[in-house]
């Protein structure tokens, strides 16, 4: 918790001026009895109306700066608490964020919504409270004690054993009380999984009819709560009669000094009553306290968890001398860049942390520049572990994967990352519009580089039925609204969180959209097409080809006509493809089909390599193709359906917009 | 969006939610009463005492010590009457947050889909936990706090007209003047913290979908961006509790100015009236300790009452939700399915999600008992649509869909849905071990049981090599498994319930061939005589189906099996053979 205190730094002089106001404001406030005492004194002593109404002016003047006083203090304090909390949501958000794949995986998402939701608003109400209150209350018991021995020291000494006596108790319910209160936030935890649980598969739980099993299960983990809850209450429900009986206790000890101190002629029975009062006000501000206490426990409590969250280190050392390190090996690699192989595995090992086996066992690879690679494999043989490591997901175990020739973990994960273009198993979108997402790819591009990428990922048809309803108000606009202008304004066709309003086969052309859009020089593609029907899929690996060799062409057009961006050199030359696949079709086309078993190299060549050398990938092939291996002519049948597949492709287009057409006439 | 119910109505929602624990109210009003009395009680005995301690030599220590024990009793009862009523108020206050939270959940489990998929679940978890959080804190705040208030301003103003009628009247008068700043403040506080709450939602939104898919975040740098617009919600929310916690905390100060203003007035008439000869000094000084001890309750009341505020601008929103309007009941439904139905039909079946939208318009189809229906045609053609009808996620628009002749809206939900299993292409695995994970449907399967679905499912080679094997822990989102292992263990779950349908949505997508087919084996193994519908886009996984149902815009354009598909040479055949394309 401390050490969070550091992101109060910036509200310092918030932080110091709250109390500050609070204090003033008290001290005007313990003025009111003595300007009471002069009325009494000299007012109605004297019979001067006059006075006694000027002295009430005066209270009221008072009153009126100790309401200042305090609006400002209120004011600091919140602003002090609200920015606070505010920066510490945003630092833990970054920290999340960066954050690598393993972490992420060990920790969970729902705790760490917690933390970031309920965990800060406590420490946000803990702050506020304590910078209001915590001058002011040791302000006064201090004062008062203080106070006392100024009347009579041995009767004072009361003071010196009641203060400490009631800091042990504080303190003492304070100690006792921070793990249970991390103990209560661990509870929340769960309920919080169970809600998510419950809301993310919802589909599930209701096709296996488990809503009752869930709501017992529900109610279980509520209890558990509600049980730590009672507990820790009950123990800070004895703040206030514990410091109640130590004061009173002390009360009576006081009078009985305080008597044989006036039995022996030392003090007045006037200064016991001003010892009574004083030991009164202790109480007062006891009270006070008590719940700036429990408030304050709760907040250091969520304050640790969030600490520890914070304290996760950031699993992998990125290069952060990386600049250095990049002007140091630039010269070397520069030249050596053309030739080298885009993308390499050198005896890569790699194991998900806390996992039995290695997820890759020495693999050793090497793609180079504008080659298309297929992986495949059997159900969890490291094919998505194998690309995972190309953008430094996560972290190998042993062994090396080059990008460019030069070490993944030498990179700055930005760099490195910008050069690939990812697109996973499981379609996500975000919140927002069609633009958004796919701007996620290249922040800079156009609404034609957008429509373009759309096009090659097959996904114009998804853009015009979701942007119909755009559509329609450019259609009211003007009759004559040319097809492009359209989806242009399709594009601003809304996405709703993690795109459910779109179905799954959309989003993963969207996700590959997004992905093309940053013109990347290695691509991935992880499984992206299993919830597209083959034509689609094979349209969409035929129009990836065709974007590869024409940006490459551009590019090299840019390379001889115009003054060239070292970027652009850098990237000139087509872009390396990786397609992860269940279907042998998809790949066959490959340069370099790497074939995974467990983990492990099955085999890696070209298409009709492999299926003379691999068994494996035969036996693939064939549980996909029957019929070839019947016929023995694998080849004709190749053919043919080629020329098939252009036929389809081009009525299934015509098609397309006849039907689009039709929905914009409508 | 309904009318958002105003802070009375919620009020009384509140209300009617802690009636069931009046015993334990009443029991902890009855410890406030006692230990208020008592602690005003007790300056009155100090008094006594020091009316014993005159002088030198002037000193009753036989009266003192006697008083002195009633103290003492004073004191412990005082402080066992406080540690009781905070427990009482803490019971009270965690069993209703807890009962709102369970009766949020229990309404989760029975809202619409329709609700669900168009509601953020980030949003959803944000108000059953952080808003019935803040519920639970102001309530509990308002309990400890308002009944000791309210008590403390009963008791003084008892002693207050034992002393003078006419001042205490003055008091009487002046006070609601405090009472109305606060309800002046309350009012225009109330949106702020009916705002902070919102964008409190709205932030735990942004952060379930950030970091729930934090690894595509990543994937494309877009931390920087992401941060921009968490950092944008992050100052609206910082923004609106600044104002909400400011604006609240107004209260205070403000009523302790209108109360200073009660004192001062209290003094002048008191003043005026000694000068007049109507009262004492001593009369005076004591009414205005008095006057001192009746306001300050009112100042931590309106402490309270923003608290109070906060706590029910969260109440109104958990009770948005649980107000929410549930699935149809299926209360009056009688009709109960025969052991092993298999005959499925859907009648001039409509539906879309939005009215402005058509996706199915009248929808036929006859399946017998025992066949196997598989359902083809290009992404976002409505197949994903009929299994939700299919399952009653949702209900048709118009026209009927049937199990054994038995309208599906005539059975009741769990009669149906057991009828059925299912496998989505959006595997979802809950946290927990892998047993506890496939034994789902089933809870009380057997070991042998569960172990045989795995080997069925071909998930048991890969299960024996997790580190602890069955008993092995995955993560929230499956950990890291793969996205193929998760479906295997989705239909290691189905094969353990062994449903007399089935419906398998792109079910083994990201499973490899060799293995899917060898899951197609197990699967027509155990659906022998078992209606099925599988939706698929491996068009080699379904040409033993039965019929083949090639939809297209929501509706159904080619129908027949494999071979007769393939000699019309329509759609089907297009879609067929596209697949053995083999690009050079």
């Amino acid at each position: 918790m401390w050490k969070l205190l550091k992101y109060l730094k910036e509200y310092r002089k918030e932080s110091i001026c709250a109390p500050l106001f609070k204090l003033l404001e008290a001290s005007f406030e313990l003025l009111v009895p003595l300007v009471m005492a002069r009325i009494i004194d000299v007012g109605i002593k004297n019979q001067d109306t006059a006075y006694i109404l000027r002295m009430c002016l005066l209270m009221v003047a008072l009153g009126v700066v100790g309401l200042a006083c305090s609006v400002t203090a209120q004011y600091f304090s919140a602003k002090a608490a609200v920015g606070f909390s505010a920066k510490l949501r945003e630092v833990l958000f970054a920290h999340i964020q960066v954050l690598s794949f393993t972490e992420m995986d060990d920790i969970g998402t729902s705790t760490l919504i917690t933390r970031m939701t309920s965990d800060i608003n406590q420490v946000q109400s803990g702050v506020n409270l304590f910078l209001r209150l915590f001058m002011r209350s040791p302000f006064i018991v201090f004062g008062a004690m203080i106070m006392a021995f100024t009347i009579d020291a041995k009767a004072a000494l009361v003071f010196v054993v009641v203060i400490p006596v009631l800091c042990v108790i504080v303190f003492g319910i304070m100690l006792i009380s921070i793990p249970m209160y991390r103990r209560v936030q661990e509870r929340l935890d769960r309920v919080v999984r169970l809600t998510r649980e419950n809301l993310l598969g919802v589909r599930v739980i209701r096709a296996f009819c488990r809503e009752s099993q869930e709501i017992r299960d529900f109610d279980e983990k509520n209890d558990a709560l509600v049980k730590v809850q009672l507990l820790s209450g009950r123990i800070s429900a004895l703040m206030n009669p514990m410091t109640y009986v130590v004061v009173n206790v002390g009360l009576i000890a006081l009078l009985y000094v305080g008597a044989s101190r006036v039995d022996a002629g030392i003090i007045t029975q006037g200064s016991v009553v001003a010892l009574v009062n004083y030991m009164s006000q202790i109480l007062v501000e006891l009270v006070k306290l008590a719940n700036l206490i429990i408030t304050v426990t709760k907040a250091i409590a969520c304050g640790n968890r969030i600490q520890t969250v914070l304290e996760v280190p950031v699993g992998m050392e990125s290069a952060l001398d990386a600049s250095s390190l990049k002007d140091q090996t630039d010269g070397i690699y520069a030249e050596s860049r053309s030739e080298a192989a885009a993308v390499s595995f050198d005896h890569v090992v790699f194991r998900y942390r806390g996992a039995g086996a290695d997820a890759l066992d020495d693999l050793t690879f090497t793609a180079k520049r504008g080659e298309t690679i297929g992986i495949i494999g059997g159900t969890g043989s490291g094919k998505t572990s194998l690309v995972s490591l190309i953008p430094r997901f996560y972290d190998v175990s042993a062994g090396c994967v080059r990008v460019n020739g030069r070490d993944v973990r030498e990179y700055v994960p930005d760099e490195l990352r910008r050069k690939v273009g990812i697109v996973m198993q499981k379609p996500v979108l975000f919140k927002g519009t069609i633009r958004s997402n796919l701007l996620w790819g290249n922040e800079d591009a156009t609404d034609e580089e957008l429509i373009e990428a759309i096009r090659a990922a097959q996904a114009e048809d998804v853009l015009r039925a979701h942007g119909k309803e755009t559509g329609h108000t450019a259609g009211q606009k003007g009759a004559s609204v040319t097809e492009e202008e359209l989806l242009r304004e399709s594009l601003d066709a809304p996405v709703e969180q993690e795109g459910r309003n779109f179905s799954g086969g959309q989003k993963q052309r969207l996700t590959i959209a997004r992905a093309l859009v940053r013109h990347p020089e290695i691509l991935i593609l992880d499984d992206s097409a299993s919830a597209l029907d083959f034509a689609t899929d094979a349209r969409l690996r035929a129009a990836i080809r065709d974007l590869n060799r024409k940006t490459s062409a551009e590019r090299t057009g840019h390379n001889s006509s115009q003054a060239v961006s070292e970027k652009a050199a850098d990237t000139a030359g087509s872009m390396t493809v990786f397609i992860v696949s269940q279907r042998t079709s998809s790949i066959a086309h490959a340069d370099k089909i790497i074939v995974l078993e467990d983990g492990r190299v099955a085999g890696i060549g070209t298409h009709k390599d492999l299926l003379e050398t691999c068994a494996v990938y035969r036996e693939t092939h064939y549980s996909h193709f029957p019929k070839a291996e019947e016929d023995g002519k694998p080849g004709k049948e190749k053919t043919a359906s080629v020329s098939g597949a252009g036929r389809i492709s081009g009525r299934e287009s015509e098609q397309n917009a006849g039907s689009c057409g039709k929905e914009v006439l409508a | 969006m309904k009318k958002k119910s105003g802070q009375k109505e919620i009020l009384m929602r509140v209300l009617t939610c802690i009636r069931p624990h009046a015993v334990l109210v009443l029991l902890s009003l009855m410890m406030a009463v006692l230990s208020v009395v008592l602690t005003l009680y007790l300056p009155v005995l100090t008094g006594q005492i020091v009316d014993n301690v005159i002088g030198p030599g002037e000193v009753d220590f036989a009266a003192i010590f006697a008083i002195m024990r009633k103290m003492a009793v004073a004191i412990f009862v005082t402080a066992l009457a406080q540690w009781l009523m905070n427990i009482f108020n803490n019971r009270i206050v965690y069993r209703v947050s807890s009962e709102v939270r369970e009766q949020a959940f229990r309404k989760i489990e029975i809202l619409p889909l329709q609700y669900l998929d168009t509601h953020s679940s980030g949003e959803m978890v944000s108000r059953v936990i952080a808003d019935v959080d803040q519920f639970s804190d102001g309530l509990l705040m308002g309990f400890t706090q308002l009944f000791t208030g309210v008590v403390t301003i009963l008791g003084t103003l008892f002693f207050m007209l034992s002393v003078n009628i006419r001042i205490t009247l003055v008091v009487v008068l002046l006070t609601p003047v405090s009472l109305l700043v606060a309800n002046f403040i309350a009012k225009r506080t109330y949106s702020m913290f009916r705002k902070q709450s919102e964008t409190r939602g709205e932030q735990t939104a942004l952060i379930d979908e950030m970091i729930g898919n934090q690894k595509v975040v990543q994937a494309y740098g877009q931390e920087a961006h992401v941060q921009e617009q968490f950092n944008e919600v992050n100052q609206r929310l910082s923004n609106y509790s600044l104002r909400a916690i400011f604006f609240s905390s107004l209260t205070n100060p403000c009523t302790r100015f209108v109360n200073s203003l009660v004192y001062t007035g209290v003094g002048l008439t008191g003043a005026l009236s000694v000068v007049g000869g109507l009262m004492t000094v001593g009369q005076l000084s004591a009414f205005l300790s008095y006057a001192n001890q009746y306001t300050k309750p009112f100042n931590e009341i309106s402490g309270v009452v923003t608290e109070l505020q906060n706590a029910l601008a969260c109440a109104g929103r958990i009770f948005e939700l649980i107000d929410a309007e549930a699935e149809v009941s299926d209360e009056g439904a009688d009709e109960v399915l025969p052991r092993d139905p298999g005959a499925v039909t859907l009648k001039q079946v409509s539906f879309s999600y939005t009215k402005r939208t058509p996706l199915i318009e009248n929808f036929n189809l006859s399946v017998r008992p025992g066949q196997r229906v598989a359902i083809v045609g290009p992404t976002g053609c409505g197949k994903t649509t009929l299994i939700n009808l299919l399952m009653r996620f949702y209900d048709v628009d118009d026209g009927s869909i049937a199990i054994e002749g038995k309208d599906i809206r005539r059975l009741k939900r769990k009669n149906l849905r057991g009828a059925y299993g299912m496998v989505l292409q959006d595997t979802w695995l809950r946290a927990g071990t892998i047993r506890e994970n496939i034994s789902m449907g089933r809870p009380d399967a057997t070991e042998e049981e569960i172990i045989q679905a795995a080997k069925d499912s071909h998930a048991h080679s890969f299960i024996r090599r997790l580190p602890q094997g069955y008993d092995t822990v995955i993560g929230e989102n499956g950990g890291n498994l793969s996205q193929g292992q998760k479906q295997l263990l989705c239909i290691a779950r189905v094969m353990l319930t062994l449903p007399p349908m089935l419906i398998l949505d792109e079910a083994t997508s990201s499973i490899d061939t060799r293995t899917e087919i060898r899951i197609q084996q197990a699967f027509q193994k155990m659906m022998q005589g078992r209606t099925s519908f599988i939706v698929a886009h491996r068009l080699s996984t379904i040409q033993n189906a039965d019929v083949i149902l090639v939809m297209r815009d929501g509706s159904v354009i080619e129908q027949g099996t494999h071979r007769e598909l393939l000699e019309k040479g329509g759609f089907y055949a297009e879609l067929y053979n596209s697949q053995f394309v083999m690009p050079e």
